[in-house]
């Protein structure tokens, strides 16, 4: 008697989908209660949230409360102040400090302006989704790059191996500034450009090597073995059996990625070699354009608000990385 | 026989995240010099806990909630940090699980020793040490030259006697050996278990020793205490709990084992699992997968009873079991 | 050799299996050494029964084991399969698409019950994989089927366990679920590659005689690699004991047991501890040995250690496999 008689007398009632559903959900509870456990994940998915909130808000304002032709971020002027740069309007003393045609309202420039008249508040709102949407996009490439990477060379070794190691390597030994620098000089880079060109080159580079080691470790499991004794092919055993198990630690860096893209897009904007319209970088690099930057705390609201929100995005996604060591890791869990 | 070891009402909880795992629950035993005691049980039983508590080694979730362990007339549940020192190593050794891997690997096997010596020996000079070291050596049957070699230049089998080795360094009165021979294979594991039961008589020091394997623990130990999720269920000479064996679990044990000599007989299973010490059974923990579970087991723990007028302050000796229907028809 | 077509009712039949490992060399490099992993070694399962290969760690039983479904390729010799549909194929040449289609008479079941199921997916998904693999049935046949072979591993309600994940089962369970992983695809042997070793012994005996039940249920044979001579009596019809890569002794079970031939058997058997403590044994003493079979002597591997060995058998090549009558067959010069 073969098996294949043996059991068509048993009926199953739930659909496949829905029950899949309901276990990627139970598995994302018990990540979440792991999760919550840590202060500095919340803390840092607390600032996140602030900042998601202000990309948010930013169009609203601009449909209700701001008028377009003054709080643009592009191309905003307010003709009632006279002198731009000019301090926030909540400032003690706002009177003589700024001059305008017309006594303001406490809330008209709650940032100040910048050198060419626009409100620097709806400038730093606004550039918010374009810094998350680079962080985001970064992290992805980098995560579909390194995994990718890590699994196949872990699985073939051999010639395969040896090829894209040394790739890695160069990658690695080259100076990743001044490669950019160069390449933004050479070529016409816009924010997705920039996602992709950083997270190809992270994607090679040093953590893929971790990427690898683990995967170098998954390779000799005995399910790799039972499905290759089943027949399964290579890309079967790569993308069914290594690559799950290898992106919790892809998407670790994944974390570390967004923050150093959002610093190293400040950077070249700095540089000026990015084009784009608007970002935190540019916004920096708007004030020492105009001679602002190394002057006296005076005009403070030019760089410190934008300095600032690079520093707690950044550190917002650095920390729920670090959160997210416990979920992923079981070892590094409470008991 | 003189009593070295008193055990009485051990027991032990671990915390975690999930809640309290009652890992050793009320156990008793009682161990005379230069006596071997074997411990035999399942994964999950708690021998392991047992004597991690006795040598105070437990990790930081694990808390003794009751019950003492009286050593030379002295607790050692209530010691503190120095007095547990002079416990440690002196009265009683370990020989832990996969102990082969617990040598390190830079430091080569004669310092890992002579840092243990010099730990618990106080004014031992090096010279000393080594000397000590050697006639170790030659004890466990290795060639006191291996001494300045690192652990991976040792097999196995070799690698496990360096270890007993370390455990005999201070001349200790009990040994604690927590299945040992394992990841052996049997002609290596036949040597060392010899070695280890000559040892144990030659220097006529007391044994506690841990298996799951019934065969191992018949051959190494003059008692077998048997137990099951976390208590004790039997304690008894060995071939007492061979013969007559009357715990319902120590019986289905029995019958467990395949075995290469005497009649190919037909092995009887045990249903279900060993029980999640989270939330145990009630009543007796074994009424689950017990054949003989009336209400009684399923609402009141059994005590650990003398049977055949055993004694009950003096554990050394006598037929012990914690069952309502012990089997034999015994009563108590 | 020879390919007859065996009519006596053997279901596999190796000749010459070789598996050489080459020790230290590289891409560019020739290896100085092997470890000779396995060195000529012939035996033959009979339809209906299980054959045991018992020996320390180290001796190659393992890797002939993986030969056999072809985790390894061998460096030489054949492996016989008697097929119902094509005759007689051997395993050792075949490739590519006939390769994967093979797969589906032979399987494996492996020895940690923790490593050999992917804890990322579910027991169906794992159960499934076979078929998914080798194209068989739709989703609603490999649901029935899964469930079906769920309830006769003893895991019911099938409908329950479907979708745990292996942190979810005891050690038991897992292993149970690794049965009927190796069963789904009906093949015809099955390497058991130590299943019991790690499981509490209370289990040990529900999980053996379960392979039994299904063993008898589905005309499947067992290649039953095992160190314990306990559990190979016990589970087999015939035992062939390996040491360093070579066989030195096969037989029916009671027979190799109440009569052992070979030096090292006798040393196994007697070394063996007797879950009695009246009983004494007389352990036959052989001398300690080396672990690895690295370039080995040409003469009998055993020499070293064996307390019988004289000039001849140091003076002339390993000796080779003979029966002695009734199917008892030894490698040795002293019998």
């Amino acid at each position: 008697m073969n098996v294949i008689a043996a059991t068509t007398s048993v009926r199953v009632i739930e659909p496949l989908w829905r029950v899949r559903l309901r276990l990627a959900w139970r598995s994302f509870q018990t990540g979440w209660d792991i999760f919550r456990e840590n202060p500095i994940g919340l803390i840092g998915l607390g600032m996140i949230a602030f900042f998601g909130l202000m990309a948010i808000a930013h169009p609203l304002l601009i449909a209700t409360v701001w008028p377009p032709n003054v709080y643009d971020p592009l191309m905003g002027y307010d003709k009632e102040i006279i002198v731009h740069p000019s301090p926030p309007t909540w400032i003690p003393n706002a009177a003589t400090e700024i001059q305008s045609l017309r006594p303001l309202s406490r809330f008209r420039h709650i940032l100040g302006t910048d050198p060419l008249g626009r409100d620097v508040l709806s400038q730093l709102m606004s550039s918010t989704q374009s810094e998350f949407a680079l962080g985001m996009m970064a992290a992805l490439v980098t995560v579909v790059v390194g995994t990718t990477l890590g699994a196949v060379t872990a699985y073939y070794g051999g010639v395969i191996d040896m090829i894209f190691m040394r790739i890695s390597d160069l990658v690695i030994m080259l100076p990743f500034i001044p490669l950019m620098i160069v390449l933004g000089s050479m070529f016409d880079f816009q924010m997705l450009h920039l996602a992709l060109v950083y997270g190809i080159l992270v994607g090679f580079g040093g953590n893929t090597l971790v990427i690898k080691s683990q995967a170098l470790t998954l390779k000799v499991k005995a399910y790799t073995e039972a499905a290759r004794v089943a027949g399964g092919s290579n890309l079967h055993i790569i993308f069914t059996h290594l690559v799950p198990n290898l992106l919790p630690l892809a998407f670790l860096s994944m974390m570390i990625t967004v923050t150093n893209a959002i610093f190293i897009e400040a950077v070249l904007s700095f540089f000026g070699l990015i084009n784009i319209r608007m970002s935190w970088g540019i916004m920096i690099q708007i004030t020492q354009a105009a001679g602002y930057l190394l002057t006296s705390w005076k005009y403070w609201y030019l760089m410190f608000p934008a300095g600032l929100s690079i520093s707690l995005l950044c550190s917002a996604f650095y920390l729920v990385g670090r959160a997210m060591d416990a979920v992923v890791n079981p070892r590094l869990r409470k008991r | 026989m003189s009593l070295l070891l008193s055990v009485h009402d051990l027991t032990m909880h671990y915390a975690t995240r999930k809640g309290e795992v009652s890992a050793v629950d009320n156990v008793s035993f009682d161990l005379a010099k230069g006596q071997s005691l074997g411990l035999v049980g399942e994964s999950g039983c708690g021998k392991t806990s047992i004597v991690f508590a006795l040598m105070r080694l437990l990790p930081e979730n694990g808390m003794i909630k009751n019950g003492y362990i009286m050593l030379d007339g002295k607790d050692i549940v209530a010691m503190d940090y120095a007095a547990l020192l002079k416990v440690r190593w002196r009265k009683i050794a370990m020989v832990f699980q996969a102990a082969m891997n617990a040598l390190n690997p830079v430091y080569t096997v004669g310092q890992q020793i002579i840092e243990a010596l010099e730990l618990h020996l106080s004014n031992i000079s090096p010279a000393q040490a080594r000397e000590r070291i050697a006639i170790l050596f030659e004890l466990v049957g290795l060639d006191p030259a291996l001494m300045d070699r690192y652990p991976h230049e040792f097999s196995g089998g070799m690698r496990q006697r360096a270890v007993i080795a370390m455990a005999l360094s201070c001349s200790p009165d009990i040994i604690i050996a927590d299945e040992p021979t394992t990841a052996l294979d049997v002609i290596v594991q036949d040597r060392i278990l010899k070695r280890i039961r000559e040892l144990q008589r030659e220097l006529n020091m007391a044994m506690i020793y841990i298996s799951h394997d019934i065969a191992v623990i018949a051959e190494v130990s003059d008692r077998i205490g048997v137990m099951y999720a976390g208590r004790m269920a039997e304690m008894a000479e060995s071939a007492d709990i061979f013969d007559r064996p009357m715990h319902p679990y120590t019986y289905a044990l029995m019958g467990a084992f395949p075995s290469i000599k005497g009649k190919r007989r037909d092995l009887k299973t045990l249903p279900g699992e060993p029980p999640d010490l989270l939330d145990p059974p009630s009543g007796c923990r074994f009424h689950p997968r017990c054949p003989y579970a009336t209400d009684v087991c399923r609402e009141k723990q059994p005590d650990f009873t003398p049977v055949n007028g055993a004694s009950r302050s003096d554990l050394t000796h006598g037929h012990y079991v914690a069952c309502w229907h012990p089997m034999q028809g015994v009563t108590l | 050799m020879t390919q007859t077509t065996y009519t006596d009712g053997t279901l596999v039949r190796v000749e010459g299996l070789k598996k050489h490992f080459p020790v230290g060399g590289g891409l560019f490099k020739r290896a100085k050494s092997h470890i000779y992993a396995v060195d000529d070694v012939s035996f033959a399962i009979q339809k209906g029964k299980s054959l045991g290969l018992v020996g320390k760690s180290g001796c190659g039983k393992t890797t002939t084991g993986k030969m056999l479904v072809r985790l390894y390729d061998p460096t030489a010799g054949h492996i016989f399969l008697n097929d119902v549909e094509v005759g007689q194929v051997d395993l050792a040449e075949v490739k590519g698409a006939q390769l994967k289609t093979f797969r589906r008479r032979v399987q494996m079941i492996f020895q940690d019950p923790y490593e050999s199921l992917n804890p990322r997916r579910t027991v169906f998904d794992t159960v499934v994989e076979p078929l998914a693999v080798q194209g068989i049935g739709d989703l609603i046949d490999r649901e029935e089927r899964v469930a079906g072979l769920l309830d006769m591993v003893g895991l019911t309600p099938a409908n329950t366990f479907m979708f745990r994940f292996p942190h979810e089962l005891s050690g038991g369970q897992r292993q149970r679920v690794a049965i009927a992983r190796a069963l789904i695809i009906d093949p015809t042997f099955i390497v058991a590659d130590e299943p019991t070793s790690m499981l509490d012994v209370s289990i040990r005996i529900g999980v053996m005689q379960l392979m039994q039940e299904l063993a008898d249920r589905f005309a499947v044979s067992y290649l039953y690699i095992t160190h314990d001579l306990a559990v190979a009596r016990y589970m087999c019809q015939d035992i062939a004991v390996m040491y360093l890569g070579k066989l030195v002794e096969m037989a029916e079970t009671e027979e190799l047991l109440a009569h052992p031939l070979h030096p090292y058997t006798q040393a196994l058997i007697s070394a063996v501890p007797i879950p009695d403590p009246r009983l004494q044994r007389e352990t036959l003493e052989i001398k300690g040995g080396i672990a690895q079979p690295i370039d080995p002597p040409l003469h009998c591997r055993f020499y070293d250690r064996c307390p019988f060995a004289d000039n001849f058998c140091r003076d002339n090549d390993h000796p080779l496999l003979e029966d002695k009558g009734d199917g008892h067959k030894v490698a040795c010069y002293k019998v």
